[in-house]
């Protein structure tokens, strides 16, 4: 697997907690958040990280996010995927 | 001294396992299942292992040694260089788990902490909340940790080196006998080669032969530290942890270096001492501090070390003073039988700034404090337009030195919970 970063757009509110609302992935896709299931500090072994890792769904599919250090990235395929 | 008994302490030490190479292998999977270590940068004689992981220990490799050393056992090792910002985010990080469990919590160097957990609730005997911690440590930050459980921190520390990685070992009153003392003496905490040479000399191999030997036999052989070596093999250490945000009172502000090259010269020396006293004095005036000891220690090509401190009559965060004190200690104390490898100041017995200086009728103070003003507008232009623009003509004379920042390549090196000079040794 590679850490692969992503651009993320996300809400902060003023209680100072983030959700994360879209996704853009490595090709340029968008997906849009539709809920954030779970937030918890967590490292990612898989592909060498750690930070806070949101469990989000993107229609049916469930995926996490981790942000770290400002940056956010996604447990990614070995290869980029192509269309 | 006194003991409440029915309210037994109870301490955990958390050690992270191998800490810096853990770090590097959470990033490179890669690495994970290869001989593999963190190192200083070869090309500027740094070329020392900093910590090994398992697979490299295995094969002998040792924190302290040369790449090349290691190399000889381990040819294929792999090196990396130190990320130290990012083992300073982990060391936060592991910290912040442990606040969630008390607020004394006492560090020791960046991968390990004593936590008093006597009033958590549902603590136990601790091994289970030492397993709790365990478990957010790997799921958090994806490293392992060791922690000790016992009733001082002494033993505590025992317990955390007893099994790694990534295990508890619980040292009750009832077990100590059996854990503890069977060990040899050189893993008691302040035991450095040169006790433990001492000790082994006078038929003392085991922290038990050490904790059955009469104190005042001991304090003969090894003055005060004796007694207080045979409190810590009995189990009888009492020294509390220290509250959160107490540690941060600085002990002692100092700076080492491995130089480019091996100094040959009084003249190397004196250089260096300068560059590196320069970072020291102005990180004492970056803190408010002024400091009356100034130590130095040495580190000769065959890694024989020795350290040397002198009190000042007045505290100081002047580099001249300080320099001049280290190398008078120096010249006092190096036969030159030997190039040295690396060198260090440090400046301890701290006070503010702010506290008041007595006057003396020659002027030599105010001149002081003009000198003081000047070495504060140094700081200022450094800050300013880099620590290159104001040099000191003395560490001119060789480029390869002048291009060190030891303010900048600083690593805070931890001080235990004995004032100063107590030696802290092992892997990060």
């Amino acid at each position: 697997m590679r850490k692969v970063f992503v651009d993320v757009l996300a809400r902060h509110d003023a209680q100072g907690q983030t959700t994360p609302l879209l996704v853009v992935w490595e090709d340029g896709r968008k997906f849009e958040i539709d809920r954030v299931l779970d937030i918890r500090p967590a490292a990612s072994r898989k592909v060498g990280g750690a930070g806070i890792r949101y469990l989000v769904r993107i229609g049916r599919h469930e995926t996490v996010l981790f942000e770290e250090e400002g940056r956010w990235f996604v447990e990614g395929k070995d290869a980029p995927e192509r269309e | 001294m006194f003991e409440v008994r029915g309210l037994e302490r109870i301490i955990l030490h958390s050690d992270l396992n191998c800490f810096y190479a853990s770090v590097e292998m959470l990033y490179h999977p890669e690495y994970r299942d290869k001989p593999m270590a963190v190192s200083g940068d070869p090309d500027q004689r740094h070329g020392i292992i900093l910590t090994a992981n398992y697979l490299a220990k295995a094969r002998g490799v040792r924190t302290g040694e040369a790449i090349w050393q290691a190399r000889q056992k381990c040819p294929s090792l792999v090196t990396v260089p130190p990320d130290y910002s990012r083992y300073l985010r982990f060391s936060q990080m592991a910290r912040k788990i442990y606040g969630d469990y008390t607020d004394q919590i006492e560090p020791f160097g960046i991968d390990e902490a004593w936590l008093d957990v006597t009033a958590t609730p549902g603590v136990g005997d601790g091994k289970a909340l030492a397993d709790e911690i365990r478990g957010r440590i790997w799921r958090e930050l994806g490293i392992t940790v060791s922690i000790g459980v016992s009733f001082n921190k002494v033993f505590a520390k025992i317990g955390s080196d007893y099994k790694k990685p990534d295990a508890t070992t619980l040292i009750t009153r009832e077990n100590y006998r059996e854990i503890v003392w069977p060990l040899p003496v050189g893993d008691l905490l302040y035991v450095g080669p040169a006790t433990r040479a001492k000790l082994e000399g006078k038929g003392i191999y085991t922290i038990g032969a050490l904790a059955q030997t009469p104190p005042e036999r001991l304090s003969s052989w090894l003055g005060k530290w004796g007694r207080m070596l045979w409190v810590f093999a009995g189990g009888l250490d009492h020294s509390p942890v220290t509250r959160m945000g107490e540690e941060a009172a600085i002990q002692s502000v100092g700076n080492s270096c491995t130089t480019p090259r091996d100094l040959e010269s009084d003249e190397d020396v004196r250089m260096t001492l300068y560059i590196l006293s320069d970072s020291v004095a102005a990180r004492l005036r970056e803190q408010g501090l002024r400091g009356r000891t100034v130590s130095l220690s040495i580190r000769d090509n065959m890694l024989a070390s020795f350290t040397r401190q002198k009190k000042l009559p007045d505290p100081t965060c002047l580099t001249e003073e300080i320099a001049g004190e280290a190398f008078a200690l120096f010249q006092k104390n190096y036969r030159w039988e030997r190039g040295i490898r690396s060198i260090g100041v440090s400046v301890s017995d701290l006070s503010s700034r702010s506290e008041p200086l007595q006057l003396d009728l020659l002027g030599k103070q105010l001149r002081r404090e003009e000198r003081e003003a000047l070495e504060d507008a140094m700081d200022h232009l450094r800050r300013r337009y880099g620590n290159q623009c104001v040099r000191r003509g003395v560490t001119l004379s060789d480029a390869q030195f002048a291009g060190m920042d030891p303010k900048r390549e600083h690593v805070i090196h931890p001080v235990g919970f004995i004032p100063a000079g107590g030696k802290v040794g092992g892997g990060f």
